[in-house]
């Protein structure tokens, strides 16, 4: 029950229990103590709302950003990212392989505001050796949601 | 001018379907449960091996048999899914959706006035394809009781000294049917007995949900005298490819492929190509879908159950076929009437033959969001009947 229950979450996490019951031919009390394990497990860590920002008033300006570091004896990269994670502006923080060290995801209401954040804070850390950033554009699919996706049934109205 | 038409082919009814069809298309935002097709996208990296195969020029005839390298993925499929061996080269005949394998298959075997058994309520082109072939069929009329499986008593009581074929249509559209191994055996048993071929239709073998299907084809002895016909169209979300194929005894793949060689020349070559993609890498997909369809079917039994619709618990394909027999009209009625006043749109269950009045194939290809709008609609159509 586990994966599909997951699965289902992934995508839809404002469920009810009883329909999560009826589709996982589960009873009630079943779904609410997987989700209590889970949740308890830390592998469900949160539940986020994916928001289309262009469609409101709200300014939102996002960044990738690429930043080599060097890596602290001991604690290789894990304390150099909690520095950055800390800072709430950051969306998220990630190691990587290749070119760079950490890719890190930034959202902020102005292009003025990363650009401080890059050159103030993110650059005078003393592990960081370099930063790329890049701008984002535009979002067309987030989440494994497809942003601007109007579905329409093409299919013939009665087959056999 | 004279009557240039067939005799035999003015004979044969106009599906029951077609007629549905046409109210409904007339009708503007009716919510359709009527689609025999899954509402799923073929998965993308099919698709793109459509695309990769036109882009690199494969635009010309395959062999009339069908791709090898297809065929060879067939047999790869079938021997790790029922663990049965058929040989690309003589056992194997990809064809032009598994409508046309149950065409081609029923021809290559009838001589006129031979006997075809087949099981209703089912798809709607068994009786028409044995009719045209030249064949007599034989009607099994199913029952709500025994979940709409055959039973052996009922195939016992069907068998003539002419029956010749046995069509076995599970997992089942339109009831959702399934045969378990042990009601495979009984018929298998009977079967060989009977000295009978069996045309096995397992185009939703894919999508079960009580246990992986089982083909007749892995019992003992029924390798030779099974048509095992299968397809992409429903696991893989491929009807519009239209590719399926058949395995069988290579005597009969052998004339089955001179008819569609004579009125074919060989399935859709991009389609051959991006299906040979799905089945290499496609199991996790079908996996998903499947998984979605359970979910769907699940919810609809329990929203049946809360707005008082009878229905048997079916394990197969992507339909349900409620009961309607307690509210007093036809299928057709009920099903006009639901169009007119609620514009939900469901097949009567006599477009699938006669046995089928009283009933109603709902198909559950439709996102939940869909379904739950249609469930409530339902709902309070039934309660003005009540």
């Amino acid at each position: 029950m586990r994966d599909e229950l997951l699965s289902i979450l992934e995508k839809n996490s404002r469920i009810d229990f009883k329909e999560l019951a009826v589709l996982l031919g589960a009873t009630e009390a079943q779904v609410l103590d997987e989700i209590s394990k889970l949740e308890k497990e830390n592998v469900i860590c949160a539940y986020h709302t994916l928001i289309n920002w262009e469609k409101t008033d709200i300014e939102k300006v996002s960044a990738l950003i690429e930043v080599k570091v060097t890596p602290q004896r001991g604690q290789g990269f894990d304390r150099i990212a909690e520095r950055i994670y800390k800072y709430p502006e950051v969306k998220s923080v990630y190691l990587i392989s290749g070119g760079y060290d950490l890719l890190v995801s930034l959202e902020e209401k102005s292009l003025k505001e990363i650009a401080a954040f890059v050159s103030d804070k993110l650059s005078t850390l003393e592990s960081v050796l370099s930063t790329a950033t890049h701008f984002i554009l535009k979002k067309y699919k987030d989440h494994g949601t497809i942003i601007n996706e109007t579905v329409k049934d093409e299919r013939e109205v009665i087959t056999p | 001018m004279r009557n240039f038409l067939s005799d035999k082919v003015c004979a044969i009814k106009p599906s029951g379907i077609r007629k549905f069809f046409d109210i409904v298309s007339e009708m503007k935002d009716a919510i359709s449960l009527g689609v025999g097709e899954p509402d799923f996208d073929t998965p993308w990296f099919i698709r793109d091996e459509g695309i990769y195969s036109l882009e690199r020029g494969r635009t010309f005839y395959t062999s009339n048999s069908g791709l090898k390298d297809l065929r060879c993925e067939i047999a790869n499929y079938i021997k790790r899914t029922q663990n049965i061996d058929y040989c690309p080269d003589s056992e194997i005949l990809v064809t032009v959706g598994g409508s046309e394998a149950i065409d081609i298959g029923l021809r290559a075997v009838i001589n006129s006035g031979d006997e075809v058994i087949i099981p209703q309520p089912s798809y709607v082109s068994y009786e028409p394809c044995a009719v045209l072939a030249g064949a007599k069929p034989v009607i099994v009329d199913l029952k709500a009781e025994n979940d709409f499986r055959l039973t052996p008593d009922e195939l016992l009581a069907a068998i003539t000294d002419r029956t010749k074929v046995l069509i076995l249509p599970y997992p089942n559209n339109p009831t959702g049917a399934i045969l378990e191994p042990e009601n495979l055996a009984a018929i298998a048993k009977i079967v060989k007995e009977k000295d009978i071929l069996v045309m096995s239709d397992e185009i939703y073998s894919a999508l079960t949900y009580k246990g992986k299907h089982v083909s007749i084809a892995s019992f003992d002895g029924m390798k030779d005298r099974t048509i095992l016909i299968n397809g992409f169209s429903k696991a893989y979300a491929m009807t519009g490819w239209r590719l399926g194929y058949a395995c069988g005894p290579s005597e009969i793949i052998k004339q089955m492929t001179k008819i569609h060689q004579f009125a074919i020349m060989c399935a859709p070559t991009t389609s051959q190509y991006a299906a040979v993609e799905a089945l290499k890498k496609g199991d996790e997909e079908v996996e998903k879908m499947r998984q979605s369809y359970n979910q769907r079917r699940r919810f609809l039994l329990n929203a049946f159950k809360e707005i008082g619709l009878d229905c048997f618990e079916p394990y197969g394909a992507f339909y349900v076929f409620p009961c309607i027999k307690k509210f007093n009209m036809t299928s057709e009625e009920f099903a006009t009437k639901l169009l007119m006043e609620e514009k939900v749109a469901v097949v009567p269950g006599t477009a699938f033959g006669d046995c089928g009045e009283g009933y109603l194939r709902i198909s559950y290809a439709y996102s939940l969001e869909n379904l739950k709008e249609a469930i409530s609609r339902i709902e309070r159509f039934i309660k003005k009947l009540s």
